[in-house]
């Protein structure tokens, strides 16, 4: 079981790299359980989403 | 002056800009090279040579829609550009820990799960934010308290769209450590935003 910290990296990461199923799995069954990390991945989402428009 | 170099004159070139557009693009240039420099003064000349460029080689567009890109483009190898020269010239080491991770340490318990107090809130609507001029100013004071060494890395990624082994190639460091550099900039602007966008938003109101 992942903690939020270990799954606050793999969010990070999702950013840079392909996942591993393995990890993926991990992640999705870590924030099936975690409202904050649901939250923290939102705001990851977002915040690519601010410099993509920094360009348009 | 040489109108042939000088795209404010330009207002009458029918693949260019008028003046009012191009003020908003100067805007939007001018904001893009700040967060990447720091130096409003060399961010303010990267930005006219970048439009300059452009104003020189304007009869390769086919309309005024590919301006922006096109401008923007340049100004994006123009950064890089005075990127690789500031690593060859480094004034900041890379890996060296500075100690300012303590705030995006403390969020998580010995556990490694997010205190209570300080597990990530409920952001408000994107398009609502990204539409508030307020956000972008709290946007670029966050990326420019963040340490240089940290935010070249991010800003390389996520405004320049290098990709990681790219990144790792031009600093010459690991690609793990690409990762780990990135996670902790990207954990300390979502601290920064949430701090003082989103609890000042909600306090506000």
């Amino acid at each position: 079981m992942l903690s939020c910290k270990q799954a606050s990296q793999m969010m990070s990461q999702k950013l840079d790299r392909p996942l591993s199923t393995r990890e993926r799995t991990a992640l999705w069954l870590h924030l099936s359980m975690c409202s904050g990390c649901r939250k923290y991945n939102e705001q990851m989402k977002f915040m690519r989403k601010v410099f993509m428009r920094l360009k348009e | 002056m040489n109108t042939d170099t000088n795209p404010n004159l330009a207002a009458g070139a029918a693949l260019w800009l008028d003046e009012a557009a191009i003020g908003i693009l100067r805007q939007d240039l001018l904001r893009f090279a700040r967060m990447q420099l720091r130096d409003p003064a060399a961010a303010e000349d990267v930005v006219q040579e970048a439009l300059s460029a452009a104003y020189a080689t304007r009869e390769h567009f086919n309309g005024q829609a590919q301006v922006k890109t096109w401008v923007f483009s340049i100004l994006r190898n123009k950064i890089l550009d005075q990127i690789r020269f500031g690593v060859r010239h480094p004034t900041q080491s890379l890996t060296r820990e500075d100690g300012s991770d303590e705030d995006v340490e403390s969020q998580f318990d010995e556990h490694g799960y997010w205190h209570k107090e300080r597990r990530p809130s409920r952001w408000g609507d994107p398009e609502e934010t990204l539409a508030n001029e307020q956000f972008w100013r709290i946007l670029e004071i966050c990326l420019h308290a963040m340490p240089e060494n940290i935010a070249r890395v991010f800003t390389m990624r996520e405004m320049l769209d290098l990709e990681t082994n790219e990144i790792c190639e031009q600093l010459a460091i690991s690609e793990s450590n690409c990762w780990v550099i990135l996670h902790r900039a990207r954990s300390r602007l979502r601290l920064c935003l949430e701090n003082n966008w989103v609890r000042s938003e909600q306090t506000s109101c």
